[in-house]
């Protein structure tokens, strides 16, 4: 193995908590490698504005997380992004990446801090329709359903919120929902369900998606009933929630029947050297803040065991010796 | 504004010059959204190794985007970004809403053809 191939510490994620960890490693002198699969910056990059970050009043996400970057490089952090793991090691004293490109990374201790992702209904015709009359983005997307009649799948705030802002463009708005109640705050409820133009099939799903160019009727389930639908609409809003991105974990760490990372206060999992850090790890509240302070205990933890380590490697040396 | 790393296309005739003037040529028209920004992360990553492709991004609000939204390749299109791929002035692919990096390699590998060094 090449030694440029070894790092100290390999970060998995390059969101707000991978950086996060990049810039405090490489700060205090340990070698640091970020490997993150899609764009850095990770969901922070999808925010427009956020106006909750302390000591910056308003920030773009995308520039947030371009500063971010640059913090972690000039402290010395190597970051690759767009990459792809193939297979994850994390047994023993050296941990093991392999990249879909075929090179091979090893490290002391390892951060997972590969965060979250909108959820997916997984039916037929998903796929093919996406960009095509399904989309998950209300702000995106929103004006190329003016005048047009569409379907809100979801049940919680996220779902409810911009069913309501959708009625800027849209004429008719059909929201359906898994239950027979909504998980949003009564307030987000009380607003659709008092703006004309929403409609609500309750204890239903989307179970199909039909087209041929693009997206023109969907199948709706009726989950008492049994009964299927075909209902005619010009496009789909999927607004049902976030899973974290740890099936790549399954197996190798603790993760909660969620999927969700297991942590104690140091941010340690139960395998020795790695830790977790930000929307994946089990907890209450995701914010581009609580994910930056964890994954500040994780780096220095992190930072601590591999001092550790190192120290009693060197013992054993000069025992031998 | 597009405040990406990548080069621009504010006007149509600077569209009609970058895809006559190079061979092969990926644009992508989109704003700073979720769905964009991912694409815009590719393409800039993808810049260094596939250098016999010219990658360029487009604001879809400008009015001069018309060369974009209009054209036949992307009827029935109803989510951003639009990623045009370019072969000597003509379009030869056409993408809706957010690419993975497998997906806009394989157009290029296709299309293109891969790196030379791949
Ligand atoms: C639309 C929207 C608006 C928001 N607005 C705000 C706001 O205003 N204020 C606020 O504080 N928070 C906001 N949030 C929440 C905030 O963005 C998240 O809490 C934060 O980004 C979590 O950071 P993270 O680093 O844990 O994970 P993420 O940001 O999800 O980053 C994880 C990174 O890991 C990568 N990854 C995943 N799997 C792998 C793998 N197997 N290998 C390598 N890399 C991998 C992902 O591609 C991603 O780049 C918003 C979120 C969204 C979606």
């Amino acid at each position: 193995m090449e030694m440029s191939n070894h790092y100290d510490a390999i970060v998995i994620g390059g969101g707000p908590a991978g950086l996060t960890a990049g810039i405090y490693l490489s700060r205090a002198r340990v070698r640091t490698l970020i490997l993150n699969e899609g764009a850095v910056g990770g969901q922070m990059v999808l925010t427009h504005e956020i106006a909750n970050y302390p000591g910056v009043e308003s920030i773009n996400g995308y520039q947030l997380a371009n500063v971010m970057k640059k913090q972690a490089k000039t402290f010395g952090c190597d970051i690759q992004s767009n990459i792809s793991i193939q297979t994850l090691n994390l047994e023993g004293e050296i941990k093991q990446v392999t990249l879909t490109s075929g090179k091979t990374y090893t490290a002391n201790a390892v951060i997972l801090t590969p965060g979250g992702r909108s959820r997916t209904l997984g039916v037929p015709g998903e796929a093919q329709f996406k960009g095509r009359g399904i989309s998950y983005c209300a702000t995106c997307d929103g004006d190329f359903f003016t005048d047009k009649e569409i379907i809100v799948v979801g049940g919680g705030n996220s779902a409810l919120e911009e069913a309501v802002s959708l009625t800027k463009y849209a004429s008719k708005i059909t929201i359906v929902h898994q239950f027979d109640h909504f998980q949003a705050f009564e307030h987000a409820v009380e607003e659709a369900k008092a703006n004309p133009k929403i409609g609500f099939i309750m204890e239903s799903k989307v179970t199909a998606f039909y087209g041929n160019e693009k997206l023109d009727a969907v199948d709706i389930t009726n989950l008492k009933t049994g009964r299927v639908e075909r209902f005619n609409t010009d496009g789909v809003f999927i607004f049902i929630g976030y899973v974290p991105n740890t099936d790549f974990l399954k197996g190798k760490i603790e993760l909660n029947q969620w999927g969700e990372m297991v942590v104690n206060a140091d941010m340690e999992t139960n395998v020795k050297g790695v830790f977790g850090a930000g929307d994946s790890i089990a907890k209450k509240y995701r914010q581009v803040t609580t994910a930056v302070g964890e994954a500040t205990v994780a780096a220095l933890a992190a930072s601590n065991y591999i001092h550790q380590l190192k120290t009693e490697k060197n013992k054993l040396v000069i025992e031998a010796n | 504004m597009l405040y990406t790393n990548l080069n621009h296309i504010e006007t149509a005739g600077q569209h009609a010059k970058v895809i006559n003037e190079n061979e092969n040529v990926m644009v992508c028209c989109g704003r700073m959204g979720p769905m964009c920004i991912p694409v815009y992360g590719i393409m800039e990553d993808l810049e260094d190794e596939y250098s016999h492709v010219k990658f360029f991004d487009m604001e879809f609000d400008n009015p001069e985007a018309h060369v974009i939204r209009n054209l036949p390749e992307v009827r029935g299109f109803m989510g951003i970004p639009f990623t045009i791929y370019y072969k000597n002035g003509k379009v030869v692919k056409a993408t809706s809403s957010i690419q993975t990096r497998d997906q806009v390699t394989s157009i290029l590998n296709q299309e293109f053809g891969q790196p030379v060094n791949a």
